[in-house]
């Protein structure tokens, strides 16, 4: 192993600051609260309780507590030695949110949004979930501290992850059907929207990626940040530096800008979200927010959006539940814009064969959101010296992805 | 004269509450809306809450929901529902509020629509997901074109916020009269005549009552306590109800049910 003082890795505190969301919830133009005046009150309840809780010892300890015990932090950073061979490029390494308790990077949010909700004096918990990860993570934390829970799911995605499905109804939570317009993630979130309208003096809703209005892309993103703090000091453990590339998949964006976000004010390490290219660029048949979208307000913040040009909402596709979202959170709209991260898509057939790949030779089974970030990287890796080094968030199990994989195949389990 | 002042100055001159039926625009038909507005301002409505169909409203309950859904499959644009008001405007000079999302509105560019809505004859509008915090430039533009943003209270607003809202709140307010999204209920809250009063108590602007008014009951005790009553859902649910119907057989139908509720709301029953 090569040991270099890296003059760069001290460089960090001169670097400017860039410190988004402002006070009014904005990341440069994009972000905000686009909600109606009935929960206003309440997020601003929100923000106030957190912004204390943030700085408070004793939540952050007991945060950290159950990060360590009940979810087994820190999640390893693994180098991928069959995959760097195959490749013949840069050493590639994994970061294995996938080995968290119940197989994501959700449960890093859903234990802190619920350990926040208990402060507020809320008994009942609610949440949206696109291919169920975020639905078992809050399920699951729900459990552990006896709240009331209710997962909203489209039909669709019940259909998909039925394994999910399953384990969010052992784990008590009461799963509503959402069978309003594509029967995915942006319907379920409209559905947990109208639910917390009502239901807003008592409930605290757990969004489980970095959208919606403000709090919730900074409350999230601070909750997720635990995976890149983590990569930063693995990485220089062992390599002695800073990566060159950070590679995530990016639906809502949550896992992204987790590992992002510590590496910001690191001008070499260069950030790259994948999104969903679905069948291909025709609308409907993908999922690239970023790469296709414009701006707009959807679910309470403005970024980029796909919609037509009368503001209507496009339908999207994705063959990963957790991608199928025609939103994306606004820091990784302004990341864009100001060219600090970069993104681009892979199709559904390139995120399967990297699911199929990565199994093999590494014996590790990935989300098919994560599969998007391994495609990616097969493509990308190809032109970079073997000298560099990436990481690659595995945000998620591929559990959950077998059957509809199998099917896909021609196989029925 | 705006005609939202206008008429709100003439109701209280006769000391009557407004009633204001909402209705979505392009269901089933951007035609029949036509005669429905046409018909409503017949049966003594006296004012229409217009609402633009949008792909994902998060204030909104399911007859509403399904409502847009519906006249969005029929293809409906914001350029075809501007064309209406135009037309409109040929034969009735009832105020016409829009209900617009801010997705919609932003999409659009909030001046440009502004400036195409006055030309036809709009005469402000309503925006459910846009908080008063982030409302200020878009008012700005209402004032300038004589265009008025009408913003929400809801039962859940502190203090501190119903003073700004009073503050910018342009030719009426709108009170949301539950904790929730639209839709028919059976049971209004006990404590509404009281927050009102409290609103009253800090602006001249009349105050309308909407969510969750669905039968002529209720709108008589609205029509008691405020200075306008909005009914949405449970016109909509007629309009759902004669939907396959020729569109003469809905519009007779359901101007009957508005007439009553206009009764109703004004005490005459």
């Amino acid at each position: 192993m090569k040991i270099v003082t890296d003059n760069k890795v001290v460089q960090k505190e001169v670097k400017r600051n860039r410190s988004v969301p402002d006070k009014s919830g904005h990341f440069g133009k994009y972000g905000g609260k686009f909600i109606p005046e009935t929960l206003m009150p309440a997020l601003d309840e929100l923000e106030r309780e957190y912004l204390i809780a943030k700085n408070d010892t004793k939540f952050n300890e007991e945060l950290q507590y159950y990060l360590k015990e009940y979810v087994g932090r820190p999640s390893p950073l693994y180098f991928a030695k069959r995959l760097t061979e195959k490749l013949k490029g840069p050493k590639i390494y994994f970061k294995r949110e996938d080995l968290n308790h119940t197989g994501a990077h959700k449960i890093n949010n859903t234990l802190g949004q619920v350990l926040l909700a208990m402060r507020m004096g809320k008994k009942r918990i609610i949440a949206e979930t696109g291919a169920g990860q975020h639905g078992v993570a809050t399920a699951t934390a729900a459990a552990m501290f006896g709240l009331t829970c209710d997962v909203y799911m489209g039909e669709e995605d019940m259909r998909r992850q039925a394994l999910n499905l399953f384990k969010m109804r052992l784990l008590g939570a009461n799963v509503v059907p959402v069978r309003t317009g594509s029967r995915t993630l942006k319907d379920a979130t409209n559905e947990a929207l109208r639910d917390w309208m009502s239901s807003v003096r008592d409930t605290h809703y757990i969004i489980g990626s970095v959208v919606g209005p403000h709090p919730y892309p900074m409350m999230v993103r601070d909750f997720q940040t635990v995976i890149g703090r983590e990569t930063r000091e693995q990485i220089l453990k062992v390599e002695n530096r800073l990566p060159d590339w950070i590679i995530a998949c990016v639906g809502g964006g949550s896992n992204a800008i987790g590992i992002f976000y510590p590496f910001i004010e690191d001008a070499e390490v260069k950030l790259i979200g994948v999104e969903a290219g679905g069948l291909g660029f025709d609308v409907g048949q993908h999922a690239a927010s970023l790469s296709k979208g414009e701006k707009g307000i959807l679910h309470g913040s403005l970024s980029y959006v796909l919609q037509d040009s009368d503001g209507q909402t496009s339908q999207v596709h994705s063959i990963s539940a957790g991608l199928d979202y025609p939103g994306v959170g606004p820091e990784h709209s302004y990341l864009k814009d100001e060219k600090r991260a970069e993104y681009v898509s892979v199709t559904d057939d390139e995120a399967v064969e990297a699911f199929n790949l990565c199994a093999r030779l590494e014996g590790i089974i990935p989300a098919l959101e994560s599969a998007h970030a391994i495609a990616y990287t097969m493509k990308f890796a190809l032109s970079v010296d073997k000298d560099k080094i990436m990481v690659i968030n595995i945000s998620g199990s591929g559990d959950k992805d077998s059957s509809e994989v199998a099917r896909k195949m021609g196989m029925d389990l | 004269m705006n005609r939202i002042d206008k008429k709100f100055n003439e109701l209280r001159v006769k000391n009557e509450p407004a009633f204001i039926p909402f209705i979505t625009a392009g269901d089933p038909s951007l035609e029949v809306t036509k005669s429905l507005v046409i018909e409503f301002d017949k049966k003594g409505a006296d004012l229409i809450e217009l609402g633009i169909p949008y792909s994902d409203p998060i204030a909104d309950g399911p007859v509403i929901q399904s409502s847009y859904y519906r006249a969005l499959k029929g293809g409906v644009k914001v350029a075809d529902i501007l064309e209406l008001v135009k037309e409109i405007r040929s034969t009735s000079e009832i105020p016409i509020v829009s209900m617009i999302s801010h997705s919609i509105l932003y999409r659009h560019g909030c001046e440009r629509f502004i400036k195409s809505a006055v030309q036809v004859g709009l005469d402000g509008a309503t925006i459910p997901d846009l908080p008063i915090e982030e409302a200020q430039n878009i008012i700005d533009i209402g004032n300038q074109e004589g265009f008025r943003i009408v913003c929400f209270i809801a039962p859940t607003t502190t203090d501190r916020r119903m003073e700004m809202i009073v503050e910018k709140s342009q030719g009426f307010l709108y009170y949301i009269a539950v904790v929730g999204i639209t839709g028919v209920r059976n049971t209004l809250s006990g404590d509404l005549a009281e927050n009102i009063q409290k609103i009253r108590r800090k602006t001249g602007l009349p105050v309308a009552l909407g969510f969750g008014i669905s039968n002529r009951e209720q709108a008589k005790m609205a029509g008691k306590i405020a200075d306008g009553v909005i009914v949405g859902s449970a016109i909509m649910s007629e309009i759902e109800k004669f939907g396959k119907q020729d569109g003469s057989v809905l519009v007779e139908n359901v101007g009957r049910f508005v007439g009553d509720l206009v009764k109703s709301s004004k005490g005459r029953v």
